[in-house]
């Protein structure tokens, strides 16, 4: 404090404890994970094969890019509690597009991938605009886009399942690149655009410094309704992107899907230490946090556990997690003094 | 009689500020006792050592003859001692009775007896000569209606010492003179008053004594019988003994550049208008809430306005947002900083380069390296003590944050800034630093716009000082001009216009 100009052992000294900072943030979620592979690699039969390991890639995929979009309301402050039914949307939309049989298959394909996306992002920018305009909070605003997105998809499928997709698009879905699940690429990409968008461009500066403290950002000359909207419609993108995911694994398109991946995308951002009050966190937390969630489903079950017990462990790491961050945060701001 | 309260030797430090120093002060029981000071005299910290907001750091106090520490508000309620805000306190969606007996609600089996709550806010309210029903919901009531539930509150309470802060500021001649009545049956029953205002005309119809504070020391109690409006704005002013103010006579403002015309931003309010030159540092002076920094903040965008229009180098200038604003060339460093101006969980480097990210990116990905480059640059230039740039500017002292506002603004280079409080609770050091980077930035051709309740500072750093009084502009002295006792008397001028109106 005392000295006025910087030196350079000084500058040395920050980077030490920036890396020190960040190896507090980011690698503690990473070094938890890496003790529940051990457990679960000693005690849970069949954990620790390379079957099990790509099904694992496979579940966390669709979790991990919804939670890369709430990553970012969530870093403003916000909640988006409509992307479990908006998923459910974008599947009757893109499956009732892509079972149509007024389009040759490929084209009925690149449709209703690009409808998917349209109406992820729709609701998105529909949650921002109201939650802007208006002053409403986003949990009340996306509570009420769940409901509408529940019943439309609904009301558009007739409340039936859509099934039968083109061979081609149901082949994609079990591609593998050097044995890694097709679908696990396309959400590790979206999680390092995501932490690209974040951390080394103009819009993922304000978007951290808008969760800090919106009214200095304003002061500043930047408007931060767009974007905070506009972060609303990345969330929705995702989920549209996420829909696409879930009927390339599963080849069906439902009004009923996606029940509670609301709570799941949640849980991953917080775990990966988001702060819910906005401003903190990081992609690769999320990511790491959507790792977590599921390793931990896929060992406790081969551990023979039950559904219902799972979901009773789920809910106790995500709360785990919470006091943990809270003596972290507390243990990282000393270190950044 | 013995004093009911008695001061000795009380001080009141704060980092780099000293509050209160050394007061010794009698208050007599049942006396209306006038306390009066210019911005920042040390008024507000007395009100808060004696009601347990604060905890003085040296000197004693005795309360009706026994020693008195408050560590709380609640010890200052129990022992009697009760303060009515400027804001309010009370909850708007209760109803009246509910408001006045709050912290000790009749009760009936457990549950609240309203039959015997609503009886007992009758006859209180009655007292006070307020005609609202019981059971009207407080947030349907005007200001005036709402300051006597307030004293209603007191007078429930059986408060033995109550203090005032300014409680005319909002109310019509009419309720004035109801608020007076019922001050005199107050202190008829016994009830000791400490009356805060900077309206001095009125305090001479009510008040038994008068105490002036300046710079955190008492100057002197007296009768009021014994002293004129002039003696106590006379006392009021003095030199701060031990500041300098660098004053450039070799550099002579230019043509003016900005200006302001018709500004309206109250309903009914009068439009004002002024402009600022090219090198000049103009000074904004008056009494806190005379609508000065709401004045920058309309210029600024910050909050709506009714009416006016902005000149820039002779060009109409729109602004309908600080975005519009900090495009077309102005600043506005904010009253408030940790509120407002700075984002205290991020490093340095990022608060800075905040107002023109366009300027350390391409194509919207930010340069690193150039972004901290920029900031080490004025991280040198402002002699910000920092360890590094990197660092949250949460652990920067308060005169160090203050330069990374001024540090983040100079990084936009504005045509026209304007500062609102820029040395307010930093330490003389870097208040005079703050002059010299003020004066560095006229000398570049600046436009200058400073908002101060330090009367000596804007009397030593500014060229021309433009004083507000009740949301106008009462008037405009230039440097040869330039006397405390000429700018308080027109910072108070409005306020004694209002007054004389009869009731």
């Amino acid at each position: 404090m005392s000295t006025q100009v910087t030196s350079a052992p000084e500058r040395e000294s920050s980077q030490a404890r920036r890396t020190t900072y960040f190896l507090l943030r980011e690698a503690g979620i990473g070094i938890a994970l890496l003790l529940i592979i051990v457990f679960f690699s000693v005690f849970a039969p069949r954990f620790a094969s390379l079957a099990n390991l790509s099904n694992i890639l496979t579940q966390i995929s669709i979790n991990t890019v919804i939670a890369v979009g709430m990553t970012f309301v969530i870093l403003l402050g916000g909640i988006d509690l409509s992307v479990g039914a908006v998923l459910a949307l974008c599947t009757v939309v893109a499956g009732l597009t892509m079972t149509s049989t007024a389009f040759p298959e490929p084209v009925a394909i690149g449709l209703a991938v690009l409808a998917s996306l349209a109406v992820g992002s729709a609701a998105g920018l529909f949650n921002g605009f109201v939650a802007e305009r208006w002053k409403i909070h986003s949990f009340i605003v996306t509570l009420g886009m769940l409901n509408i997105a529940r019943g439309a998809a609904l009301q558009i499928s007739g409340s039936r399942t859509i099934f039968s997709f083109p061979a081609g698009f149901n082949q994609f879905g079990t591609q593998t690149i050097l044995g890694v699940p097709v679908i696990f690429v396309i959400a590790l990409t979206l999680v390092f655009l995501g932490r690209f968008v974040l951390v080394r461009t103009v819009f993922g500066r304000i978007i951290y410094a808008i969760g800090n403290n919106e009214e200095a950002v304003r002061l500043s000359g930047h408007t931060p309704s767009f974007y905070k909207i506009a972060a609303f419609t990345i969330t929705g993108l995702c989920v549209g992107v996420a829909a696409i995911m879930y009927m390339l694994r599963l080849n069906i398109a439902s009004p009923i899907l996606g029940v509670g991946f609301e709570l799941n995308a949640i849980a991953a951002v917080v775990i990966g230490g988001t702060s819910m009050s906005g401003g903190k966190g990081s992609m690769i937390g999320t990511f790491l946090g959507a790792c977590i969630i599921g390793v931990l489903n896929n060992g406790l079950l081969l551990l023979g556990m039950g559904d219902f017990a799972r979901q009773m462990v789920t809910g106790f790491i995500i709360i785990f997690a919470v006091i943990i961050d809270t003596y972290r945060v507390r243990l990282s701001v000393q270190m950044a003094d | 009689m013995a004093p009911i309260l008695q001061l000795r030797g009380v001080t009141k430090r704060f980092p780099g500020v000293i509050a209160l120093e050394e007061i010794d002060l009698d208050i007599e029981p049942g006396e209306v006792h006038i306390l009066v000071g210019e911005n920042g005299a040390g008024k507000s910290s007395l009100v808060k050592v004696l009601c347990g907001i604060y905890t003085r750091d040296e000197g004693e106090i005795l309360y009706q003859g026994q020693p008195y520490n408050p560590q709380r508000t609640q010890d200052a309620l129990h022992a009697g001692i009760r303060v009515v805000y400027q804001e309010f306190n009370l909850l708007p969606y209760l109803s009246v009775a509910e408001n006045i007996f709050f912290e000790k609600l009749p009760t009936k089996h457990g549950l609240v007896d309203y039959k015997k709550l609503n009886q007992d806010a009758e006859a209180v309210l009655k007292e006070v000569g307020l005609d609202v029903a019981p059971t009207s919901r407080v947030e349907l009531l005007g200001v005036a209606q709402t300051q006597l539930i307030e004293i209603a509150k007191a007078i429930s309470t059986e408060s033995k010492v109550l203090f005032l802060d300014e409680p005319t500021a909002t109310l019509t001649p009419r309720e004035i003179s109801r608020l007076f009545d019922i001050i005199r049956r107050l202190r008829q029953r016994g009830v000791t008053i400490i009356y805060i205002s900077h309206r001095l005309q009125e305090t001479f119809e009510i008040g038994d004594r008068v105490t002036v504070l300046r710079n955190g020391r008492k100057v002197d109690t007296l009768p009021m019988a014994d002293v004129t409006v002039a003696d106590l704005v006379r006392m009021m002013v003095g030199k701060k003994m031990g500041e300098e103010y660098p004053f450039d006579t070799t550099v002579a403002p230019g043509a003016e550049i900005f200006r302001v015309n018709n500004l309206v931003i109250k309903h009914g309010g009068a439009p004002l208008g002024f402009g600022v030159r090219a090198g000049e540092l103009l000074g904004i002076a008056g009494l806190v809430g005379s609508g000065r920094t709401e004045t920058m903040r309309a210029i600024f965008g910050a909050d709506k306005r009714i009416a006016g229009d902005l000149v820039l180098n002779g060009q109409p200038l729109r602004v309908e947002s600080p975005r519009d604003a900090v495009q077309a060339g102005l600043s506005m460093l904010t009253e408030d900083r940790k509120q407002q101006g700075l984002i205290l969980d991020m490093p340095c480097y990022v608060n800075i380069s905040l107002t023109d990210l366009a300027a350390v990116s391409r194509s919207g990905v930010l340069n690193h390296a150039a972004e901290v480059t920029a900031a080490e640059g004025l991280v040198d230039e402002l002699s910000i003590r920092t360890s590094s740039v990197d660092k949250w500017v949460r652990f920067l002292s308060g005169g160090n944050q203050q330069k990374v506002v001024l540090a983040k603004w100079l990084f936009r280079g504005p045509q026209v800034l304007i500062f609102d409080e820029p040395t307010r609770g930093i330490d003389v050091g870097a208040k005079y630093e703050i002059y010299m980077l003020l004066w560095a930035l006229a000398k570049a051709g600046k436009a200058i716009i400073i908002v101060s309740s330090d009367l000596p500072e804007l009397l030593g750093i500014c060229h021309r000082i433009l004083v507000f009084s009740n949301w106008a502009i009462s008037g405009e002295v230039e440097r040869p001009d330039f006397s405390q006792e000429r700018i308080l008397e027109l910072a108070y001028q409005n306020y004694v216009q209002t007054e004389a109106a009869p009731a």
